[in-house]
């Protein structure tokens, strides 16, 4: 099969991955409305934070505009978990697999949108950031780059839904993570700085935590400038997340998608 | 060349902690004939179906479609068939026009000939008027029908549809019918069909293969199965005043008795030639009196039963429900 | 009396479901105790900030709000299962049965008090053993799980008012929202005179600021504006039981 017939079928799916999600209002507007109300609520409630000494900026929602980057990733697993899911359990998965269309174009395509979805909230955060005050210390560049961030956690995080979805063939599998993604989110870096978490259990855990260096790799650019530890750190991790799941994805579409 | 559209040799599906859901079948279903796969719930007619279409491979066996082999040259088989599988397989969110025009794209029609053949297709399924709105607000027989028209998109020689009709209403059923009647004998399409419903089997078939637990206990055509089982059955439920030996005796006469239900005296006659009016004549002419009397033609059930030892109608009732096939994940 | 005999066996089969299927219960006490780790383990830096001052420390501090949060959110949870009730039909079954129909709204109060009861005694539990300090006295302790009591039915009596609205599983983030929203724009990580901006003036409006003031003066044992957060509290849930009996109404018109 020719690379353009390839691209042409992970345009067609990807176009299909956005177009269902944009048919499903709740899942435009939650990934983004939901994370900036947080937003807002913690960095009004926190902003005295600012003031312990040690405290990295003087601008908690500087601080706290990292978490949405996370959350929104963390709403890309739930959309591409559910879709795919659903399309085991009503045959559609398998109506695919009938065309000439490659095993792995269902996971690039349904990826493909997912992704775009998350470049869209990015850009989004992003703006309203901005509007709200926020200066990002990397300037231009560094918003090129937390886009790109942005995109890559997409990725990886589209990836483990897609994983979990392809694996159990169910909605509600997927749903089960979400408690999962929840602790890791609340046991990390994501209200405090690591150096200034009192008790030793939660700050070893936050450490050893991967989400805690992908929100200081986003915090960084925002509130640091070019911090090149942080940013190892961070692309390190989103990347070493993304090649798993796809890796764990594709084995898993392999099992599902059994056909000659 | 073959004129086999679809063949197969000592198809075996065996899964690892479950039943062997396909026990060793042949089948040969000539090009153009539309093949009826008749059996009750659990029977292994999905899994069948799931083979022959690549999307899952045997235990052990060969089968070839389209003269293509399944295992091997499995592309090729996909780019001849066209399926509508037991679930209508459909996305709520999509059109039924949406769903044609991916459809056309992923089988690779160039794009001068998507739109036409999908608007030709809508006409033909009488979707023109709901092709806009989302598959979500479909009713079933609507959601049956577009995902018949997504089969034929790229115009298959094979066709396979795996219990098209179940839970359709009679008129969308007889609408379903007609279609594949017509892909058939004008279209010169093959089409193997499965099904648990008699009726349909018999109204459409050329050929009819009937599986049960795995296994083809019967092949050929609705009336070689049907006359292989016997002649006609009469039955005559007494009057009131009328004892039934007495019935029974006379109808004794036209061939050896059956069991039958209600106080009624049923018996398979024993000669073609033996009609209605000839029992009635001799119940006359002894003076007996029924409330009622029919003639039953042997129907598929019967072959079913004669074949199997059960009924088919209700057969499924006891077995699992075939669902479709979980991929054993390694 | 015939009412109280409707709301035993509501009551008692409310709870029979919950206790009997871990997925209906488990998380109803998981997330507060998360929460608590999350929120007393996370930000327990909060205490060198000028200006905040809580004898017993950054643990009670949050332990308060925890504990009204869980006692909120028990009665959304509940509410989750009457929306259910109304769904699967077995709602009608109660409004059939029942002489009298006020008794099934306080049959579901009782559960939800009784669930979060089993909660409030794990989350306070937890608490002692990682080493929270309590200033106040017994009364002082009576006056905030008092507090935390009415919190709760007036939580079960918002959520049950549109569960027996709406009668569908659809209506749990209605349920959840306003109750969230209402928890989080109070002073749940610094205390109010901490906060600034707009936040500050949100707090100071927000009814449950008295009530989580209050509960924390207790704790401390430097009881506040408690006459204040006890009206508060009770008029909150007075009209939520009108709230709650519309519903039933409307259940009830609807069949």
């Amino acid at each position: 099969m020719s690379q353009r017939a390839f691209a042409d079928q992970v345009l067609l799916l990807a176009e299909r991955s956005l177009m269902r999600t944009l048919r499903q209002p709740a899942n435009v507007v939650f990934p983004l409305v939901f994370p900036l109300l947080l937003l807002a609520v913690n960095s009004g409630g926190l902003d005295a934070a600012t003031r312990i000494p040690g405290f990295p900026t003087d601008s908690f929602v500087a601080f706290a505009l990292a978490i949405p980057f996370i959350q929104g990733a963390l709403f890309a697993t739930m959309n591409a978990g559910t879709d795919l899911a659903r399309d085991i359990q009503t045959g559609f998965l398998n109506r695919l697999s009938l065309t000439p269309m490659r095993r792995i174009a269902v996971l690039a395509g349904q990826l493909g949108g997912v992704v775009t979805m998350g470049f869209v909230q990015a850009l989004v955060y992003l703006g309203v950031g901005m509007v709200i005050g926020v200066r990002l210390e990397s300037g231009v560049a560094g918003a090129l780059v937390l886009l790109a961030f942005a995109v890559l956690i997409a990725l990886g995080f589209g990836a483990l839904g897609a994983f979990a979805a392809l694996r159990t063939g169910s909605g509600e599998a997927v749903q089960g993570l979400f408690p999962i993604f929840f602790v890791f989110l609340f046991i990390s870096s994501m209200n405090m700085p690591r150096n200034l978490i009192e008790i030793d259990w939660f700050r070893t855990a936050a450490t050893a935590n991967p989400v805690s260096y992908l929100i200081e790799c986003v915090r960084s650019l925002i509130i640091t400038g070019w911090d090149g530890r942080a940013l190892a750190l961070g692309f390190g991790t989103a990347a070493v997340i993304a090649v798993v799941s796809l890796a764990l994805a594709s084995w898993a579409l392999r099992t599902r998608l059994a056909r000659s | 060349m073959s004129q086999l559209a679809i063949e197969a040799r000592d198809l075996v599906m065996q899964y690892k902690k479950g039943p062997r859901a396909v026990d060793s079948i042949d089948l040969e279903v000539n090009a153009g004939e539309i093949y009826g796969f008749l059996g009750p719930n659990g029977a292994g007619k999905s899994t069948t179906v799931h083979i022959l279409t690549t999307l899952l491979p045997p235990t052990s066996g060969t089968a070839r479609v389209a003269g293509h082999d399944v295992i091997s040259e499995g592309p090729l088989v996909r780019a001849a068939i066209g399926a509508a599988l037991q679930e209508a397989a459909l996305d709520p969110l999509l059109t039924g026009r949406e769903h044609l025009r991916l459809q056309a794209a992923l089988q690779a029609l160039s794009r001068a000939v998507r739109k036409p053949r999908a608007d030709e297709l809508l006409a033909r399924v009488g979707l023109e008027d709901a092709a806009d709105r989302k598959v979500g607000g479909y009713s079933g027989g609507m959601k049956r029908r577009l995902d018949l028209a997504m089969a034929l998109i790229h115009r298959p020689r094979v066709l396979f549809l795996d219990e098209p009709t179940t839970g359709l209403d009679v008129q969308s059923r007889t609408a379903l019918w007609d279609e594949v009647e017509r892909l058939a004998k004008r279209d010169g399409v093959t089409v193997f069909l499965t099904t648990q419903y008699l009726e349909e089997a018999d109204a459409l078939a050329d050929r009819i293969g009937i599986i049960d637990h795995g296994a083809i206990v019967a092949a050929g055509t609705p009336a070689a199965l049907k006359a292989e089982v016997g002649l006609c059955t009469v039955e005559a439920v007494p009057a009131e005043g009328t004892s039934a030996e007495r019935v029974s005796t006379v109808l004794a006469r036209f061939g050896p008795a059956l069991d039958s239900d209600h106080g009624a005296a049923a018996v398979r006659l024993e000669s073609a030639h033996t009609g209605l009016a000839d029992v009635v004549r001799a119940l006359d002419a002894e003076g007996v009196e029924v409330e009622n009397l029919a003639i039953h033609e042997p129907t598929l059930d019967d072959v079913f039963l004669a074949k199997t030892g059960h009924k088919l109608e209700g057969a499924g009732a006891e077995a699992t429900e075939e669902r479709e096939p979980e991929i054993e994940a390694t | 009396m015939r009412t109280f005999a409707v709301a035993r066996g509501v009551a008692w089969r409310t709870l029979h479901t919950v206790f009997t299927n871990p997925s209906l219960f488990i998380p109803g006490i998981v997330f507060p105790l998360f929460f608590f780790t999350a929120f007393a383990g996370g930000l327990s830096r909060i205490d060198s900030v000028p200006g905040f001052d809580y004898p017993p420390g950054y643990t009670a501090f949050q332990f308060v709000f925890v504990l009204l949060q869980s006692a909120a959110f028990g009665g959304v949870f509940t509410g989750f299962g009457i929306a259910r009730d109304f769904e699967g039909g077995f709602a009608r079954r109660l409004l059939l049965a029942a002489p009298h129909r006020t008794g099934i709204v306080l049959g579901y109060a009782l559960a939800a008090l009784a669930r979060w009861l089993v909660t409030a005694a794990v989350l306070t539990g937890v608490a002692l053993a990682v080493g929270m300090q309590i200033g106040g006295d017994g009364v002082d302790l009576v006056g905030l799980y008092s507090l935390a009591v009415i919190l709760n039915f007036a939580a079960i009596l918002w959520a049950s008012g549109v569960a027996m609205r709406l009668r569908t599983m659809q209506a749990g983030p209605i349920m959840q929202m306003p109750v969230f929203l209402i928890l989080f724009f109070a002073p749940v990580y610094v205390p109010l005179s901490l906060l600034q901006g707009w936040i500050h003036a949100v707090a100071t409006v927000n009814p449950l600021t008295r009530v989580l003031e209050a509960g924390r003066g207790f704790l401390a044992g430097t009881p506040t504006e408690v006459a204040t957060a006890f009206a508060v509290a009770i008029a909150l849930a007075a009209i939520l039981w009108l709230w709650a009996l519309r519903g039933l109404r409307s259940a009830e018109r609807a069949g």
